[in-house]
This record gives structure tokens, C-alpha cells and sequence, in this order.
């Protein structure tokens, strides 16, 4: 091959992927801004770009009590979903990461496979369950199930913080003394605390945002802030939405911020 | 519990603590899948008649065949525009420097943590009918009436790409920054093009991460329900939507079940199909 043809392959190679991984990214990024921006608009309708802005929509959110109390649903069951699954995930997790036994590694798939399978049939399941043996829908129910869909992202984080442990660390500590739960507690706790934090705020946001669970495990009185939204939408196109969606994209940012400079989240799912 | 307490393993620990959460999946996970098996592999409502006719039902039912294809065919398409945007961006970061990859990789996050369904909304605001792309295309005078966007297969699968492509995207950036660059070099060296040294070495050897993206991208893809109803609307249906028609408009529950069974074989016949391919490559990257 000729260097000049080199040269031009070299040039053709780097331009074209260059080009797609700007438009992906612009892809990527651009609804999310588009949204921010319509939710400012004076107007009536989803025009881009808006005939005038305002704060009108937001103002209008002040008042839409049915966003509130399925937001103040929401965030209740994310709570006790993310609680529960940490302290369920975190424990199975120490067992699980350093075991070579064929049992830890089933474990494992087991634990992960709710991140596969089909959540809407996980939800229906769930609900024949609790019908089966009369337990109604309630926070409860709800709670339960986003556990299980929701404990997956707390044992990977956990478990991936956990192969970065040294083992000789807790060896020495063993050696000088310490007790297994003093050792867990000064040493392997601090150093594992950002994958747990990390894998708690993933598990929040995806219980936060979860639809297909709680389709079957909600009723009217536990109505959860995604199918309320999703409901609005299917009826109407209401800019009160674009207002919320605004809210959300930007507590979003804020938290994912936090997020990166308490754990490190953007190395911890790369790695 | 398992191990002998004579040999005091400081590093590792018993298996007893694994025992709660093995609990809790076996009551909330297992059994209400095997109940969902149960209930599929009866004929009536109720559960009295053991058969297999809600499966003939559906396996000899056209309609709920085309439903099952063309969510197997959604999968695939999300999964090939994924890969095709997606691995690009993982190429760009690894010939960037820290500050540039930080804001690459904040940008493939930020979606994966907003909610679902604020990012369908977003794709109805631009595919719309007074949406971006038509008012965009109309005040260049490119069209005189409005496309039809919405509501499309084309639509659903530029949205459902956005909505997954971070899934596909952080496995592969992985998968490139464990390639050792001076492959790469040598390759040039001996001679072979930019175009030759990335289908003949790069790609192979981010193959593990290639399979993990499309499985996580395809899984998520082809249950999405959100994206999928509201981009797609009520004349294209998949099987997320089926199933909960049938189970809760319908309220037949048996049908539902088989409905959830056949859709859990087919998400396991492809992540198998995924797992069998990144074994067989696995070799073959190592070399």
C-alpha cells in the first residue's frame, strides 16, 4: 500500500468514526435538552422552539396535587426499596465476591437475573403471588418488588468494590488482632462504602423510575409518579409534564454531580 | 457456614450471609415465576384443567406470532443502531484525555439515570407533528406537510436507541480500554490500513464487550414498555403491551402467563445465543 493511499485511510478512518461519536453523543444528549427548553415556553403546545418563554408551567406544577402525591408514593417505596436492598444485597454480596464454591457463582446469576428477564413478567408474577395468597396491593407489595428488581445494581456494585479489596489488608488485621467484625468494620466498611453508595443510587433512581413492576402492584391509592406521567401522556400532551420532566432532568444532574464526586460513579461503571 | 472454622479464612466469608437475600428470592422471585409456570399450563381461567392450549393458542394464533416477531425484529434493529453509535463513542474516548473522557462518559450516563419516561417524552416533542424535525424541514421548504414520525416503526427505534445506548456504550468503553494500544501500532506498522487494523484487530478483541452490550441493549430494548406505547402508539403492538392487556384489560390470566413465558424463553434463547457467541470469541481475544 502506497503512503499516500495510507494517509487518506488514516484521515477517511478517524473522520468517519469522529463524525458518528459526535452525532451519537448529540443523539444522546439532545432530548434531554430539548425538554428543558419547551418546559419554559408561554405557550399552549410542545412547539419547538417556543413562541415566548416563561415559568408558567412550573407555576401550574405548584398546584397539580395528583403529581405530588404520586411523587411523595414514589420517593416513600424508592426509599424502602433502596434500604432494603442494601442491606440485603450488601451481606450477600461479602458472601458471594470471594467464594470459588459453584453454589456463590449460581448465587450470583440468580441475584442477577432479574436485570434480564422481563420485568412486566416479573410484575404479573408478583401480583398472582400476592393475590394467591391474599395479600392486596399496598406500598408494601410495591416495596417487595422493586427490592427484587432493584437489589441487582447494589450486589454488583458492592461485589466489584469488593475485588478491589486487598487481601492482605485484612490479614494484617487479622495478624495484630482484630476481631472479623472490627476488621469489617474500620477497614473493609470504609474502603467498600463508595461501591455500596454508588450501587444504593442506582438502584433509588431505577426503583424512582420503575414501570413495569409497579403497573401490576399499584392501585389508585398508591399511584407511582412514572405511570402517572406515562397515563397523562397517553390521554394528552401536556406541558405540565414538559414543567415536571424539567424538574427531574435537572435534580437528575444535581444528583448524578454529587454522585461522581462521592463515588466516582463514571470510573465505577467503566471499570 | 460452609467453611471448616479450623482454617479461620479471614479474607472471605460464610455463605450464611447470602442466606437472607436467597430467602427473599426464593419467596418473591422464584415462586411467583413458578406460579406464573403453573398458572400458564392450565386451560381455564381458575386452574382446574392441566393442558398446554393456552400455548397452542398462541403458537397457532398469526397475530400473536406477528406481535412476537416483530418485538424480536425491535430488539435487533435497537441493538444494530446501538452498536453502530455506540462503539464510536466508546473509539473516541479512549483517544481523548481525562477532562473530555469524564464529560463523555456524564453524557452517556446522564440518560441512563433520567427517567424513562421524561426521555420519551422528549422524542414525542421532537418527532411530532409541530416537532423539531418537521418545523425544521418545513422552514427550509424541504416539505410542505408534516411527516409522519410518530407513531412509526422508524420512531420507536431512533428512540428506543436513545433510551438504551448507554448500555450499549459503557460495556464497550470497558472492553477498548483493557486492547493493548501497541497492537494497534503494530498493526499500522506491518503494514495494514486504519480501516484493516479496526475490523481485523480492534473489533475481535472488543468482541466481550460487544456481547454484553447487545445483550443488555437487546433485553432492554425489547421490554421498554413506556418507549414503546407511547412512541409506537396503539396501532403498533409488542409484547410488553400484549401481556398487559391481556392480563389486565382482559383479565385472562392464564393466557397472560403463557404470554410472560414464551417472552422469558425468548429474552433467554437470545442472551443464551449472546453468552455462546462471547464464549467462542473468548479464545480467540485472548490470543
Amino acid at each position: 500500500m502506497s503512503g499516500r493511499k495510507r494517509i487518506w485511510e488514516a484521515i477517511s478512518f478517524e473522520l468517519v468514526m469522529t463524525v458518528i461519536a459526535v452525532i451519537a453523543l448529540v443523539i444522546i444528549i439532545a432530548p434531554s435538552l430539548v425538554v428543558l427548553i419547551v418546559s419554559f415556553t408561554s405557550g399552549f403546545s410542545l412547539r419547538f422552539p417556543p413562541p415566548g418563554y416563561s415559568l408558567r408551567w412550573y407555576a401550574e406544577l405548584w398546584n397539580a396535587w395528583q403529581l405530588h402525591f404520586a411523587a411523595k408514593n414514589s420517593l416513600i417505596v424508592a426509599l424502602w426499596a433502596t434500604g432494603l436492598s442494601v442491606a440485603l444485597g450488601v451481606a450477600a454480596a461479602l458472601a458471594i465476591s470471594r467464594s470459588r464454591m459453584l453454589s456463590a457463582r449460581l448465587l450470583d446469576s440468580l441475584f442477577m437475573s432479574p436485570l434480564v428477564l422481563p420485568a412486566l413478567a416479573f410484575g404479573l408474577a408478583a401480583l398472582m403471588l400476592f393475590s394467591l395468597v391474599g395479600l392486596p396491593v399496598s406500598p408494601l407489595t410495591l416495596v417487595i418488588g422493586h427490592t427484587v428488581v432493584c437489589v441487582p445494581y447494589v450486589v454488583r456494585n458492592t461485589v466489584a468494590a469488593l475485588a478491589q479489596l486487598e487481601p492482605t489488608l485484612l490479614e494484617s488485621s487479622a495478624v495484630l488482632g482484630a476481631s472479623r467484625l472490627y476488621t469489617f468494620r474500620r477497614i473493609v466498611l470504609p474502603l467498600i462504602r463508595p461501591g455500596i453508595i454508588a450501587g444504593a443510587f442506582i438502584a433509588f433512581m431505577s426503583s424512582f423510575d420503575n414501570v413495569p413492576v409497579s403497573l401490576f402492584l399499584r392501585d389508585a391509592a398508591t399511584d407511582m409518579l412514572p405511570i402517572r406521567m406515562w397515563q397523562d401522556l397517553e390521554g394528552k400532551l401536556d406541558v405540565t409534564i414538559a414543567a415536571l420532566s424539567g424538574v427531574l432532568i435537572i435534580a437528575t444532574v444535581a444528583l448524578v454531580a454529587v454522585m461522581e464526586r462521592v463515588t466516582g460513579l463514571s470510573r465505577r461503571l467503566t471499570n | 457456614m460452609g467453611a471448616a472454622p479450623a482454617s479461620r479464612d479471614v479474607t472471605s466469608y460464610g455463605m450464611g450471609l447470602a442466606a437472607p437475600l436467597a430467602l427473599f428470592f426464593l419467596v418473591f422471585f422464584v415462586a411467583p415465576l413458578l406460579q406464573l409456570l403453573w398458572l400458564s399450563l392450565h386451560n381455564d381461567t381458575v386452574g382446574l384443567h392441566w393442558g398446554l392450549g393456552q400455548y397452542l393458542h398462541f403458537l397457532t394464533d398469526p397475530f400473536s406470532l406477528g406481535v412476537l416477531g416483530s418485538t424480536l425484529l425491535l430488539g435487533a434493529e435497537v441493538t444494530a443502531v446501538c452498536l453502530v453509535l455506540g462503539f464510536p463513542i466508546a473509539w473516541l474516548y479512549q483517544r481523548v484525555g481525562p477532562k473530555l473522557q469524564t464529560i463523555i462518559i456524564l453524557i452517556v450516563l446522564l440518560p441512563l439515570l433520567t427517567s424513562v419516561v421524561v426521555r420519551t417524552f422528549a422524542w414525542i416533542v421532537i418527532l411530532g407533528r409541530q416537532g423539531i424535525i418537521n418545523a425544521t424541514l418545513q422552514s427550509l421548504g424541504i416539505i410542505d406537510t408534516p411527516l409522519k414520525l410518530l407513531y412509526t416503526q422508524f420512531g420507536v427505534v431512533i428512540a428506543l436507541a436513545q433510551v438504551q445506548m448507554p448500555l450499549m456504550t459503557l460495556p464497550l468503553i470497558t472492553a477498548l480500554g483493557r486492547i493493548d494500544p501497541n497492537l494497534d501500532d503494530a498493526s499500522c506498522s506491518l503494514g495494514a490500513g486504519s480501516w484493516r487494523t479496526f475490523f481485523r484487530i480492534v473489533l475481535p478483541l472488543s468482541l466481550p464487550g460487544v456481547i454484553a452490550g447487545c445483550t443488555l441493549t437487546y433485553a432492554a430494548a425489547i421490554t421498554a414498555f413506556i418507549t414503546q406505547s407511547l412512541i409506537g402508539g396503539g396501532q403498533m403492538l409488542f409484547m410488553p403491551m400484549y401481556l398487559y392487556q391481556q392480563a389486565s384489560t382482559l383479565q385472562n390470566w392464564p393466557f397472560a402467563a403463557a404470554i410472560s413465558i414464551i417472552f422469558l424463553l425468548a429474552v433467554l434463547a437470545v442472551v443464551s445465543v449472546f453468552t455462546t457467541i462471547g464464549r467462542m470469541s473468548r479464545g480467540y481475544g485472548d490470543a
